[in-house]
């Protein structure tokens, strides 16, 4: 039987955006990293229509995490405290494309480091990778809206990803990334209507939209993947359609997500069986499922779900 | 919504003036002016005074392609004065050639010829469709869909691409005694077209003529346009520069799930077609 040609096309594309400024872009990066550019769904259409590789960043802390599980921290172990080496480590072992500085210390609620801490740790990752950098705050916003303009300036003219803006904290951040040359990161809460909004609002101060990167909180497996799936299938064929504030690029948060799951975090649950291989499991199944929705950049932690995302990656695109 | 651009037109006086005084500013700020205010397209119609239509049409096309690129809609009831314009237009981002009807009654091949016309100029080249024949304007609803069958099936026989075939059951004004009948029809029309093929052809209309010497025509103009976008119109020859209508078709797009609503839809609907 004949396979029935259902394929669509579409008149949008994707935005098509490029993280990272080399020596002759003004920046000290040795490399660059391309995403977006998909004209179809994921698989739709013909092998023009599809997007740049995905791509895997990598989370560093910048403070030593004290709560991992053993078998998250375990291939770290003898970096924790050193985010540069940590990187490298990222970079050169487990083939990271790009790193994000995860700066959960500076969280009032955790370390609550300063801004010269913060400068310092982005410093010295740039020094010691030269891949493109994604920023990512606290998430608490009076902390990141004085932190995250310092590291922004720390890293000027670097072309990195800072984040995130959200519809009730967006400008600070929009201006000093605006200032400094950087890519934005725009959060919303599983809401489509929101991560519109906040697209609109960091336009509206004059930030162009091909300078977005759109975030929707991330699910894991079993703890929502689902609604981050049809979150990102509807934004992308919204961008296909035309709208242009909603054809950014997509970044997925897999990495923290999956490891708080208890399928993959907890240790003595003997039917599940053992803990060394569930958490990467849960981590590359989430990430998996989530680039099939059309997400550009996934974030992640295990060096072996890493691997097999890669393969996966490699053997589809 | 694809929104075509009414204002470059020799009907109106501004437009006529400035033909006459070949005042290349008029036209091309109207140009400028349109498309910021989120036109797709720019229709361009010569009018009816200016001797010389088809070198107008070329002098249009070219004062209006000297400023800006957004497509055209080369708008003329005359074969030879659109085959004027597409000997100087820049058709790589769009263009539309309006309009034809089903055939005429000194000339049965003229659907034909504009398809062809079409296919010759771009990939990206479509037409205007209206929906009468060589036996005048249809008043009823049947009529008109029986006209845009048989268009769309000389399209498809043609290997013409349905997506490239604009019908426009055309919209007559309200103010005519007896006609107050018509938007009814018409939108009864609109939801057959739509069902016509797979992919549907386009549905457009000549937004103003309903309003056509009646008072509150912006108002008029307005509520049919909602009411149209709700039996399937994709696209209208309007006024662009009427921001209250502008927001209709934002809203209509909401209410019709074709954008995705953010407290800010108003103002992104500009920004996003510009």
């Amino acid at each position: 039987m004949q396979v029935p040609e259902v394929s669509e096309s579409f008149t949008g594309q994707v935005i098509k955006i490029t993280l990272g400024a080399t020596k002759a872009d003004g920046g000290t990066r040795t490399s660059t990293v391309t995403i977006g550019g998909a004209r179809n769904v994921t698989y739709g259409g013909s092998i023009e229509d599809r997007s740049e590789k995905p791509v895997i960043a990598m989370d560093v802390l910048d403070t030593k995490p004290n709560k991992w599980p053993d078998v998250l921290a375990e291939p770290y172990k003898d970096v924790l405290d050193s985010p540069g080496d940590w990187a490298k480590k990222c970079i050169e072992k487990f083939g990271a494309d790009l790193i994000c500085i995860k700066f959960d210390g500076i969280h009032p609620d955790k370390a609550n480091k300063d801004a010269a801490h913060a400068v310092k740790i982005t410093e010295q990752v740039l020094k010691t990778v030269g891949v493109p950098l994604i920023l990512w705050g606290c998430g608490n916003d009076a902390k990141d809206n004085e932190v995250m303009p310092k590291v922004s300036e720390a890293a000027k003219g670097q072309k990195c990803l800072i984040g995130t803006i959200k519809e009730d904290n967006y400008k600070s951040l929009t201006a000093i990334a605006l200032a400094d040359g950087h890519f934005l990161i725009s959060e919303a809460p599983l809401d489509i209507n929101i991560g519109k909004q906040v697209n609109i609002l960091a336009s509206d101060m004059g930030f162009p939209l091909e300078r977005i990167v759109a975030f929707q909180d991330t699910g894991a497996l079993g703890y929502g993947m689902e609604y981050s799936y049809s979150i990102q299938e509807r934004q992308r064929l919204a961008a296909l359609s035309g709208d242009k504030v909603m054809a950014m690029p997509v970044i997925c948060d897999v990495g923290y997500e999956s490891w708080r799951a208890k399928e993959a975090n907890q240790i003595d649950a003997p039917g599940w069986g053992a803990a060394a291989g569930r958490g990467p499991i849960w981590e590359a199944t989430t990430a998996i499922c989530l680039l099939q929705a059309g997400a550009d950049i996934i974030r992640m932690r295990h060096p072996k779900a890493v691997a097999t995302v890669k393969n996966f990656i490699n053997e589809i695109w | 919504m694809i929104l075509i651009a009414e204002r470059i037109n020799g009907m109106f006086k501004d437009v006529k003036q400035a033909i006459a005084d070949k005042d290349k500013k008029v036209i091309q700020q109207l140009a400028i002016k349109q498309t910021d205010a989120g036109a797709t397209y720019l229709d361009v119609n010569v009018g009816t005074a200016a001797a010389d239509q088809e070198g107008t049409m070329q002098w249009l096309v070219e004062t209006i392609q000297q400023t800006c690129a957004t497509p055209l809609c080369l708008d003329s009831q005359k074969l030879a004065v659109i085959a004027a314009g597409l000997k100087v237009v820049n058709a790589e981002n769009g263009l539309i050639l309006n309009s034809t009807p089903l055939n005429k009654k000194d000339d049965n091949e003229i659907l034909d010829k504009f398809i062809e016309m079409a296919e010759k100029a771009g990939q990206k080249v479509s037409i205007i469709a209206l929906t009468m024949d060589k036996n005048g304007v249809p008043q009823d609803t049947d009529t008109r869909v029986a006209i845009a069958a048989e268009m769309v099936s000389k399209a498809i026989e043609k290997g013409f691409d349905t997506q490239r075939l604009f019908i426009d059951p055309i919209v007559l004004p309200v103010k005519v005694p007896n006609a107050q009948v018509q938007p009814g029809n018409i939108l009864s029309a609109m939801e057959q077209i739509k069902f016509l093929s797979d992919p549907a052809p386009h549905i457009t209309v000549g937004l103003s003529n309903i309003s056509q010497g009646a008072t509150e025509r912006s108002m008029i103009n307005r509520i049919f346009l909602a009411m149209a976008m709700s039996h399937g119109l994709d696209s209208a020859i309007a006024d662009v520069l009427d921001q209250d209508l502008m927001n209709v078709v934002a809203t209509s797009d909401i209410l019709t799930n074709k954008q995705i609503y953010s407290d800010l839809f108003l103002k992104v609907y500009s920004s996003s077609t510009c």
